[in-house]
């Protein structure tokens, strides 16, 4: 679990995506390889905007309920991320605005999960 | 002319976060038979923040930091040190320090800690950050005070105990110089936690005279001694706010005004953010500060220390944002019961 963790790191705590050169196609998480143009895609990291808007969203309620939304960044790319907020708080359209939160925790033992989650912009 | 202005050095930009929830002091007595307007007389705190049940000291310290950087419009990879003082880093062994500097892209060459001094723990990063700075160690030095307080349930202290915090990017070229800085020690058990304990404990009043007082104000007379400055000379004032009566005696007791010191009094509308505390009296007041004005800040830490700084706002303010102002995120709030609050405090859990 630890290693898995420290190596998404980078794009957990902030929002980096990739961006490939050869077609305009942004990814976040980040590629390695452009799955468009593939060998000839030129990947480079990119940092995304902080703000955007939500598209659609669900809510899943197994214990704390837990807001997952599809996000529209404000240069247009869509993002899967959780939203912190009381569900009564969402609604399709809404601003929000990335915030950094704990994601969990492995046990009473483990490692803290940090990251980026959204909330409503104001 | 242009030489001294290249020499200053002090608080190059500043960053504050406040969870959005709050519990009132109605809702705790409520819950322990208390009589709660004799609590709000006494203590002058009316609600205090609870953190989010994501939220920790490293989440907190990171979007203070995050804030200042923007504000600051720096390279965060120019950031040559990295400090977090709290009482509540979610790790006892691991530092929340690497945390920010991961979060805010500080890269990996910088200097780094975690700091523990009670309440004052980020104040004495503004200090190691300053000196960096000064002897040419570092260009940009980051020194956090963020806490989300322990309090056991039904003590005292859970009425004002509460989440937020401050961050400080220190350099040259100012919006606020730090002209002198002074600190007064002594080993003082007015307020503990033991290794593996979950609450602090306290030495009840004697948590004021010989521990409080005694620290505040030696502070700020040393410093105001040794660098020839008088109440007068300071337009604002902010002192370590366990509650509101505190620093309202200790302001009265060095002879400055309650127009002084007001603006940062943010301890009656958010309660006691421990190492957050005074740092946020000192953002809430560098809100509304002019260039030229000076300002008296004066941390506290049980067991114990304070560290006074003599700050003067330069022209650079004029065109530094300062947008939301902390006051305005003190309002933006949202009233949990006591019940929703132990959840978010994760003293119950499902």
């Amino acid at each position: 679990m630890v290693p898995r963790f420290w190596r998404k790191i980078k794009y957990r705590y902030d929002l980096k995506g990739s961006y490939c050169e050869n077609c305009g196609n942004y990814h976040y998480p980040p590629r390695n390889f452009c799955p468009v143009c593939r060998r000839r895609g030129r990947v480079k990291e990119v940092e995304l905007p902080d703000e955007g808007r939500v598209l659609s969203y669900t809510i899943i309620r197994e214990g704390e309920p837990c807001i997952v939304a599809l996000i529209e960044l404000d240069n247009g790319i869509r993002i899967i991320s959780q939203l912190s907020c009381d569900p009564s708080e969402v609604e399709i359209g809404i601003r929000v605005r990335k915030a950094f939160r704990r994601y969990g925790e492995d046990g009473e033992e483990g490692i803290i999960n940090y990251g980026t989650k959204f909330v409503p912009a104001n | 002319m242009v030489k001294e202005e290249v020499c200053m050095t002090g608080i190059l930009s500043y960053g504050s976060y406040i969870p959005k929830f709050r519990i009132r002091v109605e809702e705790i007595a409520r819950v322990w038979g208390e009589d709660a307007e004799k609590i709000k007389s006494g203590l002058g705190v009316y609600e205090k923040s609870v953190p989010g049940i994501d939220e920790d000291a490293a989440t907190i310290a990171v979007e203070a930091a995050r804030e200042a950087i923007s504000r600051s419009k720096i390279d965060p990879s120019e950031i040559g040190a990295v400090f977090v003082g709290s009482e509540s880093h979610p790790y006892a062994v691991k530092p929340t320090a690497t945390i920010v500097g991961e979060a805010i892209g500080a890269g990996n060459e910088y200097f780094s800690a975690d700091l523990e001094f009670a309440c004052k723990a980020g104040s004495a990063g503004m200090q190691i950050c300053y000196a960096m700075v000064k002897s040419g160690m570092i260009k940009y030095g980051l020194a956090i005070g963020a806490d989300t307080s322990q309090a056991r349930p039904g003590d005292a202290l859970e009425y004002a105990a509460a989440a937020g915090g401050a961050a400080f990017i220190i350099g040259n070229n100012p919006i606020a110089e730090i002209e002198a800085t002074y600190s007064y020690t002594s080993d003082t058990p007015d307020f503990w936690r033991r290794d593996l304990q979950p609450y602090p404990s306290h030495g009840g009043r004697f948590t004021g005279l010989p521990a409080y007082f005694r620290h505040v104000i030696s502070a700020a007379k040393g410093l105001m001694e040794r660098h020839d400055f008088k109440p007068e000379d300071f337009d604002y004032a902010v002192f370590h706010m366990p509650n509101a009566k505190f620093p309202v005696r200790a302001a009265k007791m060095l002879g400055f005004s309650s127009e002084q010191i007001n603006p940062g009094l943010v301890v009656k509308a958010i309660g006691n953010t421990y190492s957050g505390s005074s740092l946020l009296g000192l953002c809430a007041t560098l809100d509304i500060a002019e260039p030229d004005d000076r300002i008296l800040l004066v941390s506290f830490g049980s067991g114990a220390g304070s560290d006074a700084f003599a700050i003067r706002v330069t022209d650079k303010i004029e065109s530094y944002p300062r947008e939301p102002a902390v006051w305005d995120k003190i309002e933006r709030k949202v009233y949990v019961d006591y019940a929703i609050y132990l959840k978010h405090r994760r003293k119950i859990k499902a």
